[in-house]
């Protein structure tokens, strides 16, 4: 299953990239953390301190052990500083 | 049903309220609030990243829980990205009710959630360098309130 995979604000600096597609069989967002961080070191230090990464599947505000089965996007950001 | 425009340009912010007023039909109160660039020293810009999409689905979810919640007669969110220099409006809310209880209390509530459940970061530029602002465990207390 191939998704879209999109970084914000210093998740993004720190990987190095805003929205990349990634072929994954995992099951939940944690399992796609730990796809991510198994590749790069990049990822490694973005997803570092998970208590500081919230998550977005497709476009709805969920948690590391929400299912990822049929998502279209998932997006990774720091906790949000609106207003 | 509440308008929600996130955008990049300045907004007018007496002349958003003069017509949402003038929209609000029936209304007896109505609240606007605003929120500015605060001119902290050293600060030559605030930079505003959002996530297209999700932005306009979260905050139009926030203004309908606060429509039905406190039976409002209108509600307007506007939010601007990008680039802004001290002392430029980064964004507005407004909330037209029966009675002013309902409409601060709508607006203050929106404001809460805003800061925490819509999807924008903030960071400060200055001569030193830039950095990201950091979530206040404050604002998210502020989410137990409701």
């Amino acid at each position: 299953m191939a998704l879209d995979v999109l970084y914000f604000a210093w998740v993004r600096e720190r990987i190095g990239l805003p929205k990349e597609r990634i072929e994954t069989g995992a099951g939940d967002v944690r399992g796609l953390i730990e796809q991510l961080v198994a590749r790069e070191e990049r990822y490694a230090a973005a997803f570092a301190d998970l208590s500081a990464i919230r998550v977005a599947v497709d476009q709805e505000l969920s948690e590391l052990d929400s299912p990822i089965a049929g998502a279209r996007e998932v997006a990774f950001f720091p906790p949000m500083t609106g207003g | 049903m509440a308008e929600i425009r996130v955008q990049k340009a300045p907004f007018a912010y007496g002349q958003e309220a003069d017509l949402f007023a003038e929209g609000a039909d029936g209304a007896g109160a109505i609240v606007t609030f605003a929120g500015i660039v605060r001119p902290d020293g050293g600060l030559s810009a605030m930079e505003i990243e959002h996530y297209p999409g999700m932005t306009e689905r979260a905050l139009s979810a926030i203004a309908e829980e606060a429509e039905t919640r406190w039976q409002l007669s209108g509600a307007l969110v506007i939010h601007r990205f990008g680039r802004l220099a001290p002392g430029e409006k980064i964004m507005m809310v407004a909330t037209a009710a029966a009675h002013r209880r309902a409409a601060f209390e709508a607006a203050d509530f929106l404001m809460d959630y805003l800061k925490s459940r819509a999807p924008f970061w903030k960071k400060e530029l200055r001569q030193e360098g830039a950095d990201w602002v950091e979530a206040k465990a404050s604002d998210e207390d502020a989410l137990s309130r409701w």
